[in-house]
C-alpha cells in the first residue's frame, strides 16, 4: 500500500519540477514525466556514470527521476499537444515550470486542459509566480536575489558570500510546490474541485532565510555572514574546529551544565590525558552551575571564564581525536555537536545504515546502484523508490490511451 | 482557525517548537488546519528557546515579543497542559481522540517517556497520523543524539557542500535544515492525512532530518556510490561554481561599493558569445573560451576577469544588463532590498500583517504560493502562553467554566 497510489501526476520534464515530483513518485503517485522528442534537457546535466556522457547516464537525472515513468511528447505539433491533453484529462496533478506564456500561447495552459471547475490540481513553479515578470535564472541567481547567498560564506568579507550546494533554490520551490499540491488534493477529496498552484522561486527563497528576514522585520538590523555558523547582526563565537584527522566539528551549543562539564572531566580522565588538559580545574568549578544562562555569562565573571573552559575543553579533545570520534564522544555524554561529513561518509554511517538510508536500486541485468534513501519512514505507507525512466521507456501508456479513446 | 483554507476541518495536535517542528504546523495553520500548540505551563513555554528570545517585535520584550516565534507560530492557536500530572494526561487524552494528527519535534522518545508513544496515541484513536521530527530518528545507534539545524546540516553533508575551496566549510548561515526539515514535516504529515482520509489508515511517521538533508545532494551521492568519486577531493567544494549542470563562468562577483556581489550563471557557449560581445573586452575573445570546455579549464582565470569587470559597477545594473541580454544574473540582495524594495516578495503578498493579542501588529512570512481556490491566510500571531484554553478545554473538550479555574489553580493549565 502506498500513501499516494491512485494519484496520477504529468510532469513536464524540467530541473524545476524534477524534486516535486520524485517526492510524489516515491510515495506510489503515478508520475509520467514528459519529455520532447531530444529528451529531457537535465538528462545532459553531469556527472554520467563512468563518466560516459549519455542521456541514459546522467546520475543529476537518476537521482531526481525515480520512480517516474516517461513518455515523449513534441508540444511543438499539433498531434503532440492533443497527446498531452488526452494524458491530462487522465490525470489528478499537473506540475510544470514552463515559461510564463508558452503554454497558453500554444493553447494548452491551466485554463485550456483543466478549467475551473476541473478535478485537476496545476501546479507552475516560476521564477517570481505567474502574475510578475521573469528573468533568466538559475538556482545561483535566485539563491542570490532570493536571501540566502546574503547570509552563507566567511568572516572575511573580502571573499563573496557563497551559494549553500546542491541546487537548494530548486528544491525549496519543490518542497513548497509539493506542500501546496497536498493541501489542494484534501480540498479536493471534499469539494471534487482542482485549483491552480502558482509557486514562486524567488518568494521560496525569501521565505527560507531564517534570521536574516526575522531581524530586518521585527527589528530593522541587517545580519552579516561568519564563516560555519548564522550570520547575525554582531559577531559570535566560531563553531567549527578541526580534528585531529583534518575534519570539521560544528561544536553546536557548547557545555553550560553541570553534568555536562562533569562528563567532559570523566571523559578526559578514562583517556588518560587528564595530566595535559588545562582545563581540568575550571571544569570542576562548573559543579556549581546547573546551567550556565546568557545573562550568567555577561554578569557573573566565574560562569564565564567555567563556561569558556568547557569550549576550551572540546578544542583541547579535537586535537587528540578524529572527528567522528569526537562527535560520538560528545553526544554519548549529551552534548549537541556534529561531525562535517561529506555527502558519502554520511551514507556510509553505521547509523544511517543501520536504518536504511542508503537503497540499492536495481537497473536490470543484474546491477544496482545505492541511492540515498527515504527522508521520512512511513510505518503504513513505506518510500520505495524504482531507478529513473529511458527516454520515452513508457510510450505505449500514449498508444493505450489513444486506442481507449478511439484516437 | 482560517476560514475556508483547503484544510478545514482538520485538526493537529501540535507539540512542535522551534523552526523545524514549527515551520512545518505554521504551513499547515496557513492552509487552514486548527492547530493546537501545546506548551508546559511550568516551564512557561520556554522548551521552544524562540519564545520571548530575540528579535523582539518592535519595541516589545518578554515572552510573548520573540519575533522567531510569533512568525513560526502564527496561525495557531495555544494551550498549557503540565503532562506531569494525571489530570492535565487526561485532558491530552481527549485533545487527542478528536485530532486528526499529532506532531512533535522533542528529542526521540521523549513524548514516549511522557506516555503518549504511538501505541498508546492509537489505543486513543486508532487511526491517528502521528508525525515524529527529529535529528537522527527514532531508531538506531545515534537515536539519543540531540540535533539543532547546524548539525543536520554539519552531518548530512550539506555544511561540507557550501564553501570554497582550500578553507573551512562555509556552511549555512541560518538553519537551513530547520526551514527545510519542517517542509518535509508538513509533506509528510499531508500525505500521512491524504492516506487515512482515502483509506482510514493511520500512522506513525519517523522523520529524521539530517536523512531529509542527505537525499539534498543526490548527483554528488551518485558520483561517489556509482563512480567512487568521492565529494572530499582536491579543489572541492566550490559551491559558486555550478559542476551539476556544468556551466561556466557561473559565480559571485563584487560589485562597485563595500560588501556588494553580483551573480551570473552562463547556460550555454552561445550564451558566453553574447556575453562577451556585452563585455566588449579583448580578453573575451580568447576563442579556447568558445566551448565549455575550455572555459572550464580556466576556470580561475575567468572568474578573475569577469571580476574585473563586474567590479566597477553597480551590482543592479550589472545584473539588469546581463539579465538584458537573455542570461541569468541578479545582484546578491541584502534583507532590506528584497523585503522592502523588491516587488516580487511584497507584490506576491509574501509579508503578512498579523494581529497578536499582546504585541498588536506585527509583519509575518507568509507562503510563496497562490491556490486559485482556497489560497493559504494568516491574520493572527502566535498564541500567548495558554491563549485558548477556554475554547480548547471547555468548547472542544467539553469541561465547565469552573472545571476549568479548578485546573488554573491546581496548576494543571
Amino acid at each position: 500500500m502506498s500513501a499516494l497510489g491512485g494519484i496520477r501526476v504529468v510532469e513536464l520534464a524540467s530541473e524545476r519540477t524534477a524534486l516535486a515530483g520524485k517526492l510524489l513518485a516515491d510515495m506510489g503517485a503515478d508520475v509520467i514525466v514528459v519529455e520532447p522528442p531530444e529528451g529531457a534537457a537535465t538528462r545532459s546535466y553531469e556527472p554520467f556514470a563512468g563518466d560516459v556522457p549519455d542521456p541514459e547516464g546522467s546520475l543529476w537525472w537518476w537521482h531526481y527521476n525515480t520512480s517516474k515513468r516517461s513518455v515523449v511528447i513534441d508540444l511543438a505539433t499539433e498531434s503532440g499537444r492533443a497527446d498531452l491533453a488526452m494524458l491530462v484529462g487522465t490525470a489528478d496533478v499537473v506540475l510544470e515550470a514552463e515559461p510564463i506564456g508558452t503554454l497558453a500561447a500554444a493553447g494548452i495552459d491551466h485554463p485550456d486542459l483543466a478549467p475551473p471547475g476541473s478535478a485537476v490540481v496545476w501546479a507552475s513553479i516560476t521564477h517570481a509566480g505567474r502574475a510578475m515578470p521573469e528573468g533568466p535564472a538559475t538556482d545561483l541567481t535566485v539563491l542570490a536575489e532570493g536571501g540566502p547567498v546574503w547570509s552563507c560564506g566567511y568572516d572575511d568579507h573580502s571573499l563573496p558570500p557563497v551559494r549553500g550546494g546542491g541546487n537548494q533554490g530548486l528544491h525549496t520551490a519543490c518542497h513548497y510546490a509539493v506542500a501546496a499540491i497536498l493541501a489542494a488534493l484534501m480540498w479536493r477529496e471534499t469539494s471534487g474541485r482542482g485549483q491552480h498552484v502558482d509557486v514562486s522561486m524567488v518568494a521560496a527563497a525569501n521565505a527560507t532565510t531564517e534570521f536574516a528576514t526575522l531581524w530586518w522585520l521585527n527589528a530593522g538590523q541587517t545580519v552579516h555572514r561568519q564563516t560555519g555558523r548564522h550570520a547575525h547582526t554582531s559577531p559570535t563565537e566560531v563553531t567549527q574546529i578541526r580534528c585531529r584527522d583534518g575534519r570539521w566539528l560544528n561544536t553546536g551549543v557548547p557545555p553550560r551544565q553541570a553534568r555536562e562539564f562533569a562528563a567532559l572531566r570523566g571523559w578526559i580522565e578514562e583517556l588518560g590525558l587528564a595530566e595535559e588538559c588545562t582545563t581540568m580545574e575550571l571544569l570542576k568549578l562548573g559543579d556549581g552551575y546547573d546551567l550556565i544562562s546568557v545573562f550568567q555569562l555577561s554578569e557573573d565573571p566565574l560562569a564565564a571564564e567555567v563556561f569558556q573552559a568547557g569550549r576550551d575543553t572540546i578544542e583541547f579533545l579535537s586535537s587528540h581525536l578524529d572527528a567522528h570520534d569526537l562527535f560520538v564522544g560528545l553526544q554519548q555524554r549529551g552534548m549537541a555537536c556534529g561531525v562535517i561529513y561529506s555527502p558519502e561518509e554520511m551514507m556510509n554511517d553505521p547509523h544511517f545504515v543501520d536504518r536504511g538510508f542508503p537503497v540499492e536500486i536495481d537497473y536490470g541485468d543484474g546491477v544496482s546502484h545505492v541511492h540515498p534513501g527515504a527522508p521520512y519512514r512511513f510505518t503504513a505507507t513505506p518510500w520505495a523508490a524504482t531507478r529513473a525512466p529511458r527516454t520515452g521507456e513508457h510510450q505505449a501508456l500514449l498508444d493505450g490511451l489513444r486506442d481507449a479513446s478511439g484516437g | 482557525m482560517t476560514a475556508g483554507g483547503a484544510l478545514e476541518g482538520v485538526r493537529i495536535c501540535d507539540f512542535t517548537g522551534q523552526l523545524a517542528g514549527a515551520g512545518a504546523t505554521k504551513i499547515l495553520a496557513a492552509f487552514g488546519a486548527e492547530v493546537i500548540r501545546i506548551e508546559d505551563p511550568v516551564r512557561r513555554g520556554k522548551w521552544d528557546i524562540l519564545r520571548g528570545s530575540p528579535p523582539y517585535v518592535g519595541e516589545h520584550r518578554g515572552l510573548e515579543a520573540g519575533g522567531a516565534f510569533n512568525n513560526h507560530n502564527a496561525g495557531k492557536l495555544g494551550i498549557t497542559l503540565d503532562l506531569r500530572t494525571s489530570e492535565g494526561k487526561e485532558l491530552l487524552a481527549d485533545l487527542v481522540r478528536i485530532s486528526d494528527a499529532v506532531t512533535e519535534n522533542f528529542a526521540a522518545g521523549v513524548l514516549d517517556r511522557l506516555g503518549f508513544g504511538y501505541e498508546r496515541l492509537r489505543e486513543l484513536r486508532e487511526d491517528i497520523v502521528y508525525v515524529s521530527n527529529s535529528g537522527f530518528g527514532a531508531t538506531g545507534p545515534y537515536a539519543s543524539f540531540k540535533s539543532w539545524g547546524p548539525i543536520a546540516q554539519a552531518v548530512s553533508g550539506l555544511t561540507f557542500e557550501s564553501g570554497l575551496p582550500d578553507l573551512p566549510p562555509a556552511g549555512w548561515g541560518y538553519s537551513f535544515m530547520d526551514h527545510t526539515g519542517g517542509y518535509y514535516m508538513a509533506i509528510a504529515t499531508l500525505m500521512a492525512l491524504f492516506h487515512r482520509h482515502r483509506t482510514g489508515e493511520g500512522q506513525w511517521v519517523d522523520l529524521a532530518c539530517i536523512e531529509a538533508a542527505g537525499t539534498l545532494h543526490g548527483a554528488t551521492s551518485l558520483d561517489a556510490t556509482v563512480n567512487g568519486r568521492p565529494a572530499r577531493r582536491e579543489g572541492m567544494p566550490n559551491s559558486n561554481r555550478s559542476r551539476s549542470p556544468a556551466m561556466a563562468p557561473h559565480g559571485i562577483y563584487p560589485a562597485a561599493g563595500e560588501d556588494e556581489w553580483v551573480a551570473i550563471a552562463v547556460r550555454s557557449d552561445e550564451e558566453w558569445q553574447r556575453l562577451a560581445a556585452l563585455i566588449g573586452e579583448s580578453w573575451c575573445g580568447d576563442s579556447s573560451w568558445d566551448r565549455l570546455v575550455g572555459r572550464l579549464a580556466e576556470e580561475d582565470r575567468l572568474d578573475e576577469l569577469m571580476a574585473r569587470w563586474t567590479a566597477r559597477q553597480d551590482k543592479a545594473a550589472v545584473a539588469a544588463m546581463v539579465t538584458g541580454i537573455g542570461l541569468a544574473a541578479a545582484p546578491v540582495l541584502r534583507p532590506g532590498e528584497r523585503i522592502d524594495d523588491d516587488p516580487r516578495t511584497g507584490g506576491f503578498g509574501l509579508w503578512v500583517d498579523v494581529e497578536h493579542t499582546e504585541v498588536g501588529t506585527s509583519r509575518v512570512e507568509g507562503l510563496p504560493v497562490h491556490l486559485s481556490e482556497t489560497d493559504w491566510s494568516l491574520d493572527r500571531g502566535a498564541p500567548c502562553l495558554g491563549e485558548h484554553n477556554r475554547y480548547v478545554i471547555c468548547d472542544l473538550l467539553g469541561r465547565t467554566e469552573s472545571q476549568l479555574e479548578a485546573l488554573v489553580e491546581r496548576g494543571v493549565v
